[in-house]
């Protein structure tokens, strides 16, 4: 088999590349390893009950009126109707610390009345910090690396609001500890206080159907089961991708999604650097119960939750930090007078984790491994409670979901979530027609991501092509 | 042979797909696209892109400035139309 383009992986990026290329008639082989689409944000269904991995909220909200925004675009450049969607805001979100709270909605403004009115002395460098994010241009491949928190610090001088302002960004979108490269934080930035959250109708799904439907209308193909075993290169450029059973697909370039070290691991050649993974990773309990959160006095829709003065994004020397958590409500988006599409109450409880510890749970015995994920199911309830949840609500059904559980559907090296420290901004690679996209090309998020899968395609094969 | 009113409607067709959200009805021929619509770089492949998919025209990177406004499309698109 012959094609111009095999993208690996049918997550998010790996779809909207084989969409883009696809719409210009070249000839796209989507590989995937697992029989279903979504990658790092995918869902599945226990019983009656559907469940989204992944995706707590999308980042980047736009009214169906907003035009020129970073969403917009990306549906623009798929030719997908933006009101497809049926995208619901966000109520509120909470940064919560154990002196302070910050609550911010989709409207900035909101939180530049928090600052004030609870860091009176930090709203000028906070307002001269927003008119630098405003004006940078956090997209331009060429930018340099540098740390966010140095450049923050510029501006604001209380360390805890330093420490808030970067919760929510770190946890949803950085590979590195406790901080992140400054175009990073300027994406992460935008995305969730300038933009906003907001979800699809049905979640996830929702999202990947649109996504499969379009690749079938421009005639993309995905083959599932199928993973990436060597990939062929000579004279150092890319010439072929084998698969499992060893069929052999030739082609002219690659489009990877499944991690800068991963891709260099099936590499036929010597490869002239080894990436680094990450060293961040997540356990979840979803909680499906009796009643929604709202009966039971929570109405945010995201607890940024932190229960020490300084926000420690780091791996814990523990099977998952106790002392911070993310915890979603997504019965709480804003949706017309609070009918959800949920039949019952779901809490999603999100906690950084150590890859290494729960391996060697998991070799001890399988017995072994689920009695520690009960321990996080029980520190999920106090989790809660700490959030403002009521008691008196029974657990119709739970899962808890752990680092192993990411490397085995990811495939991500020691299972993190946001991939290598080791980014590739420009996609490039040592070896020619050989490219990154999604996590480790380094724009992160589910709106990132297909930002992530168009660019690359543009930019190393559409563009490549047309001159 | 195309005339160049001709050549404008297959120009103004690639752009009101890409340009979902735009009227493209009033487009001034003399004034930058880019200012009358919501385009961007990544809408401007999407031009080149489309000349190559539906009429076979290539446009290479460097003649990308000459898909400024309506009146420069024309000028430089009706010769390849008509080649």
């Amino acid at each position: 088999m012959k094609v111009d383009t095999v993208i690996i992986g049918a997550g998010m990026s790996g779809l909207a590349a084989g969409i883009r290329l696809s719409m210009y008639n070249k000839k796209v082989l989507i590989v995937e390893k697992h029989t279903i689409t979504g990658g790092l944000n995918s869902y599945y269904a226990r019983g009656k009950r559907k469940f989204d991995v992944g995706l707590h909220a999308l980042t980047n909200f736009v009214n169906p009126d907003d035009r020129g925004k970073p969403f917009n675009k990306l549906m623009k450049q798929l030719r997908i109707p933006l009101a497809d969607f049926k995208l619901t805001p966000q109520n509120y979100s909470l940064i919560q610390f154990p002196d302070q709270k910050l609550k911010f909605t989709n409207d900035i403004d909101f939180l530049i009345s928090e600052i004030s009115e609870k860091f009176p002395s930090q709203i000028d460098g906070f307002m001269n910090l927003l008119n630098h994010i405003k004006n940078f241009n956090e997209t331009d491949l060429s930018n340099e690396t540098v740390m966010a928190k140095d450049v923050v610090r510029n501006f604001i001088s209380d360390k805890s609001l330093v420490e808030m302002i970067f919760c929510p960004l770190l946890i949803y979108g950085s590979a590195w500890e406790n901080d992140m490269d400054f175009s990073q934080f300027v994406i992460m930035f935008k995305s969730i206080f300038l933009e906003g959250f907001g979800r699809p109708e049905g979640g996830v799904r929702t999202i990947i159907d649109l996504l499969l439907k379009r690749l079938g209308e421009v005639g993309g193909e995905i083959r599932f089961k199928a993973e990436v075993t060597r990939l062929i290169t000579k004279d150092g450029k890319i010439s072929a991708v084998e698969i499992n059973g060893g069929e052999i697909i030739e082609c002219d370039n690659v489009l990877s999604s499944i991690g800068l070290p991963e891709t260099m691991k099936v590499l036929d050649a010597e490869p002239s650097y080894t990436p680094r993974p990450g060293a961040l990773s997540f356990t979840e309990s979803i909680l499906i119960t009796d009643k929604k959160p709202r009966d039971l006095g929570v109405d945010a829709t995201i607890v940024f939750y932190n229960n020490r003065p300084e926000y420690l994004y780091q791996k814990p020397q523990t099977l998952f930090d106790k002392e911070s958590a993310v915890v979603c409500f997504p019965n709480n988006f804003k949706y017309d007078h609070f009918q959800d599409d949920y039949e019952e109450g779901v809490l999603r409880v999100t906690n950084i984790a150590n890859y290494d510890l729960w391996n060697q749970e998991l070799l001890v015995s399988k017995e072994n491994y689920k009695a520690k994920k009960e321990l996080v199911f029980e520190q999920s309830k106090s989790i809660l409670r700490a959030c403002g949840l009521k008691d008196g609500y029974t657990v119709a059904f739970k899962d808890i979901f752990t680092p192993t559980t990411i490397k085995r559907y990811t495939g991500h090296f020691g299972g993190t979530v946001y991939g290598s420290i080791d980014k590739t901004r420009n996609g490039t690679t040592p070896v020619a027609g050989l490219y990154i996209c999604g996590t480790d090309q380094g724009f992160l998020g589910i709106v990132g991501s297909m930002l992530s899968g168009i660019s690359m395609a543009n930019l190393h094969v559409l563009q490549g092509s047309s001159s | 042979m195309l005339s160049n009113e001709e050549v404008r409607a297959k120009v103004l067709d690639i752009i009101a797909d890409i340009a979902l959200d735009d009227d493209v009805s009033s487009i001034k021929d003399e004034v930058a696209l880019r200012d009358q619509l919501d385009l961007d770089s990544m809408d401007f492949l999407d031009i080149v892109m489309e000349l190559k998919k539906r009429h076979k025209i290539e446009v290479p990177q460097e003649d990308y400035t000459k898909l400024a406004s309506m009146k420069s499309c024309v000028e430089y698109l009706a010769p390849k139309f008509n080649a």
